[in-house]
């Protein structure tokens, strides 16, 4: 208890003499950074998981093709996990005589278990949600399939051998896909309508799925068991592999943001090493002191454990705030690069993550110092001259060194991206201090030209030179690196408005029926647009490659799996096309039409391996197509042309049903003509490119924008590094400041001095910071996005300006009261 | 300033007289045997206490003089324990200062031992009132806040208790530092040049407090200083020269000559 008493009372006092305040800055800002990313990647993956169970509409989904066993259903009731069920087939839907060919989906009870189901009275009208299922005897058509066949709500449809009342017309539903083949006309119905359609017969193209939802645990526990119980032929597909980009993207995005604010995190620490050093040296007396008093070594260790604990989880509160305001408002700013609205609320381990790590940057760079201090003998009081004894060199370095070690590892979680990032900063870091030191000893060698107050300041930076170096570095580092991510953006929005040739089509046109393929290509030229190539886009899954099947295929690749076994586009056609160059085997001739071969695009060959002479067979609509690959192409995507992975020989997919796409330039005049064609054309979907573009353009700026703002916690962390350095130097500048103005100068002279000294530290810093974002940039642009660099003088000026502006006004406040101080109370103390 | 002269004048009597009553035989508190000090220099190990023995009993008075550089803060660095003897031992209330670690000997020292120093040593992130209840709280007492008010208010500083020792004279600090030195009542009080930062008034007071509570506590006294009044007012003094100890004056005379030359 008075351990705790006298730790809080002297920590109180101390607070005064500034070096605490500065541990407790610089452990505040990297908790800061590092709390805003765990947020903000926390609360993103909750919701990408979310949103891939939407994707669902359940947590679990069990596929196949033949009638799932009630058995699975039970054990999931049995373990208190919902369940839902949806059969799903492929049928020609009539009005009247209007038909057209659509997804039935027969939904059982508690479908959907995740997400909801939108629906409203009119087709193409905003949702509302809906909690309840069509009616016994009633469908739910989308609007897509009410426009095809001309039917409102409250009318009929027939579907095989039923009729049913139109309930309501269904605006989304969770699992409807976002893809462009997964857009087909759907209607839902009630499961138990489903034997008076006698759709289901044998042979029929039917797939069944069985829905589960539940607590994380028990669907864990729920999905092991169904992994060792279900058949082989049924396909279990869980969040994680619902949306795998997405994850991984989040995932990877999430490792960089929290490397970025290791950063700051690594610069704290450099302050608290710096804060550490100085509380020693003014500390050696008084514990000499507390040891004559009687005070054992644990004694006056435990009070400054204690101290730091306490500054520790202050920092901890404070910066987690911060962090967690800090992530609000990123949240705030990207809005709309993140597909959901609604958020799922942050969870709060990255507070427990801050204090963890404030206690190791404590332990690693301020415990070495501290023990030392213990170890200061009582006879000090007597002898002035008596430190503790050297400290071995393994002792005062290696918490440092495995603190760090254990920070870097525990992001990355992975040797070699643990020595890739770890030497890739200490080179950077070296070559920055390199580039540091010789700046100021330029500085240095300029100072005879310059007047008494900047020579001063200058003389002042080349004296502390070593500490000179470390702040620049420091500072410069964060600014640096904003710069560049300042000039990459720059640079990549200005290079795709200049790449993009003017008549680049402006909009895609999905879903077009066969049957009024020519009436639509006609009524976009009798419009004035200019139309491309019009391809076939036919759903279908791969099934085999070389006779094996593709879900226990070797693919080299993690994301291999998920590109053969999902969906896909297939097409014919006759020419390669212009965008499309054969790089491998050859594209087939008139006499190869009919021919089971295809054609599939580089991305093909480099994911799944797959090379000219392959064999692979696809299912189509039930039909089993053995094809082999014929040619490799490299696919000029940005054309925004029609272009498919894989393409087949014509002859071959003719007869599949399928729809057509193809894409136009229109002028941005003619929206009417638009709405024209919506309402002729009411099956076609529409994607406006240049919204798309726009789109990616504000993803990539709010992207950039969320790095910018970790790396903005650099900075913070670099003027720490300053304030730490300032701290240190306080006692010398306050004596120095009393000489002079003892001597004679001004208040005013000495203050012009200082100011002098610091805005120069600043301008290096900008300068450092400027070099280094141009170069880094340069190499960015030119050689790993293969852009045009422009060279921007703004950089520099930026650059020179906020080094100089920040770092003076810093430095100012920092060092004030040492020149408010009357000379000659400091000449006495001193 | 609370303090006045006529308690000051009164002090140094009373003193006298109680040390007149005192018992003959009186228990050794402090005991050095054979005290060698050695340390290495660049010119080679070098002698800095040299075979030094004395026995002091409890209440006695000891001013260890000498010139600068004689051995005196080494010699009484050996007898607090803040230091290692090369050879010989210390017995300190009974204890072998040589046996104990320096944890221990910091724990005896909490027990047994006050100090005061030339240049006061209080802890400037403490008031007046915390860096006296410090040793009180070092050694474990309960009632840390209480005696410490009580002491600050024997040296006069009642009204100054929540002062940190920027705001306090030097006397003053130096006050703060002798009720400090005896608020843990410890059975030897060791103080190193107590009025060497002082003017010659200040100091004057100074020695008079010091004498006055070490009188009313009944502590053991061990003085090293170069004032020479000072030292006379000891019972027994013993002179430092070159690392070896010179017992000088006898005790009673000595001490009440101090009184008058100081009073003259």
């Amino acid at each position: 208890m008075r351990l705790i008493a006298l730790a809080l009372r002297s920590l109180a006092r101390e607070w005064r003499s500034g070096e605490l305040g500065v541990l407790l800055l610089a452990l505040t800002i990297a908790v800061a950074a590092l709390t805003g990313v765990g947020f903000l990647v926390s609360r993103i993956s909750a919701a990408v998981d979310l949103q891939a169970s939407e994707v669902l509409a359940a947590d679990l989904r069990l596929g196949s093709t033949q009638a799932i066993s009630e058995h699975y259903a039970d054990e999931a009731t049995r373990r208190h996990i919902d369940t839902a069920r949806i059969t799903l087939l492929l049928s020609v839907v009539f009005n009247g005589e209007q038909s057209q060919l659509s997804d039935i989906e027969a939904v059982s009870a508690g479908y959907p278990l995740r997400g909801n189901i939108l629906v409203a009275d009119e087709p193409f009208a905003k949702g509302t949600v809906t909690r309840s299922l069509p009616r016994p005897g009633e469908v739910w058509p989308d609007s897509k399939l009410l426009a095809a066949v001309g039917a409102q709500v409250g009318g009929q449809l027939s579907i095989g051998a039923a009729t049913f009342k139109i309930g309501k017309a269904l605006i989304s539903r969770p699992d409807q896909g976002s893809t462009f083949a997964e857009l087909a006309p759907t209607v839902i119905m009630n499961e138990g309508d489903l034997p008076q359609t006698q759709l289901i017969q044998p042979g029929s193209r039917v797939s069944y799925r069985a829905l589960f939802a539940g607590d994380r645990s028990r669907i864990d526990l729920f999905k092991t068991w169904l992994l060792a119980h279900k058949t082989r032929s049924e396909r279990l597909r869980d969040i994680s592999d619902a949306s795998p980009q997405i994850s991984s993207a989040v995932e990877r995005a999430g490792r960089f943001l929290s490397l970025a604010s290791l950063v700051s995190v690594l610069l704290s620490a450099v302050a608290v090493a710096m804060s550490a050093r100085r509380y020693v040296a003014r500390h050696l007396d008084t514990v000499a002191l507390l040891k004559t008093l009687g005070a054992t070594r644990a004694f006056t260790l435990s009070i400054n454990i204690l101290q730091l604990l306490i500054i520790a989880v202050t920092a901890d509160i404070i910066g987690s705030g911060i962090g967690f305001l800090a992530q609000e408002w990123l949240i705030h700013a990207l809005k709309g690069l993140l597909a959901t609205t609604q958020l799922p609320p942050a969870s709060l381990t990255p507070i427990g993550i801050g204090l963890l790590t404030d206690v190791a940057v404590l332990a690693g760079f301020a415990l070495p110092p501290l023990l030392q201090l213990s170890r200061v003998p009582a006879i000090r009081v007597l002898r002035r001259d008596i430190g503790p004894p050297p400290a071995l060199i393994l002792l005062a370095f290696g918490p440092a060194v495995a603190v760090v070690v254990f920070l870097i590892y525990w992001v990355v979680l992975d040797w070699r991206l643990f020595w890739g990032f770890s030497l890739g900063l200490a080179a950077f870091v070296l070559l920055l201090t390199g580039a540091g030191a010789a700046l100021v000893s330029i500085a240095g060698r300029l100072r005879g030209r310059v007047g008494v107050a900047w020579r001063y300041g200058v003389a002042n930076l080349s004296r502390r030179r070593a500490e000179s170096v470390v702040q620049i570095v420091a500072f410069g580092m964060g600014i640096m690196v904003l710069l560049m991510l300042a000039i990459v953006r720059d640079d990549l929005s200005a290079d795709w408005r200049r790449t993009l040739p003017i008549n680049l089509p402006n909009y895609f046109f999905v879903n077009i029926p066969p049957g009024e393929r020519t009436a639509f290509v006609d009524f976009l030229k009798e419009r004035g647009a200019q139309t491309t190539r019009v391809l076939p886009m036919i759903r279908g899954r791969m099934t085999t490659i070389n006779g094996r099947p593709v879900e226990s295929y070797p693919f080299g690749r993690q994301d291999g799996d998920n590109l053969a076994t999902r969906e896909q586009n297939l097409s014919w056609a006759q020419e390669p096309g212009e965008n499309n160059r054969v790089i491998e085997g050859r594209w087939w001739t008139k006499a190869d039409f009919g021919k089971p071969l295809v054609s599939l695009a580089s991305e093909m060959q480099a994911q799944l391996g797959l090379q000219v002479g392959d064999h692979l067979s696809f299912d189509v609509a039930g039909e089993s197509f053995n094809v082999t690959v014929a040619s490799i192409r490299k696919v000029k995507w940005d054309s925004f042309e029609p272009n498919f992975f894989i393409v087949f020989a014509p002859g071959v997919l003719d007869d599949a049903a399928g729809t057509y796409l193809t894409s136009a330039y229109f002028k941005s005049t003619s929206s009417h003509t638009l709405a024209q064609l919506a309402r002729k054309f009411p099956s076609v979907s529409i994607f406006d490119i240049d919204e798309l573009l726009t789109q990616v353009r504000s993803m990539l700026d709010k992207a950039v924008l969320a790095v910018q703002s970790v790396f903005a916690f650099t900075v913070f962390a670099g003027l720490t590094v300053l304030l730490a350095a300032v701290q240190s130097s306080r006692d010398e500048r306050r004596y120095e400041s009393a000489m002079l103005r003892t001597l004679g100068a001004s208040r005013s002279t000495v203050l012009k001095g200082l100011l002098a000294e610091f805005t120069t530290l600043g301008l290096l810093s900008g300068l450092l910071a400027a070099m280094g974002a141009s170069v880094a940039a340069y190499y960015m642009t030119t050689r790993v996005l293969e852009l045009h660099y422009s060279f921007e003088a703004w950089v520099w000026a930026a650059g020179l300006g906020s080094g100089a502006i920040l770092v003076a006004f810093s430095g100012w406040v920092a060092t004030r009261s040492v020149v408010n101080q009357p000379p000659l109370s400091t000449l006495r103390a001193g | 300033m609370v303090w006045s002269d006529a308690e000051a004048t009164a002090a140094p009597a009373m003193s006298t007289m109680d040390h007149a009553q005192a018992p003959k035989i009186r228990e050794s508190v402090l005991k050095a045997e054979n005290l060698t000090k050695q340390v290495s220099s660049p010119e080679g190990p070098l002698t800095i206490v040299h075979g030094v023995s004395f026995d002091i009993v409890a209440g006695e008075s000891v001013a260890i003089v000498g010139s600068s550089g004689a051995g005196k803060s080494t010699l009484l660095a050996l007898l607090a324990g803040l230091d290692l003897p090369t050879t010989g031992r210390v017995l300190l209330a009974g204890t072998d200062l040589t046996t104990l670690d320096e944890d221990g000997r910091a724990r005896l020292r909490a027990q047994r031992v006050g100090f005061v120093f030339q240049s006061f040593h209080l802890i400037p992130a403490l008031t007046a009132l915390e860096n006296v209840m410090l040793p009180l709280e070092l050694a474990g007492r309960d009632q840390a806040r209480r005696e410490a008010l009580e002491a600050l208010t024997r040296v006069g500083l009642k009204e100054r208790t929540g002062h940190y020792p920027r705001q306090l004279s030097g006397g003053e600090q130096q006050r703060v530092a002798l009720a400090r030195a005896f608020v843990t009542r410890p059975a030897v009080l060791f103080a190193d040049e107590p009025t060497g930062n002082l003017d010659t008034v200040t100091g004057g007071r100074i020695g008079e407090l010091l004498f006055e509570l070490n009188a009313q506590s009944e502590t053991t006294l061990v003085l090293v200083t170069h004032d020479r009044s000072l030292a006379s007012r000891c019972e027994r003094t013993i002179r430092m020269e070159a690392g070896r100890a010179i017992e000088e004056a006898s005790a009673q005379t000595g001490g009440v000559r101090a009184v008058g030359d100081a009073w003259a």
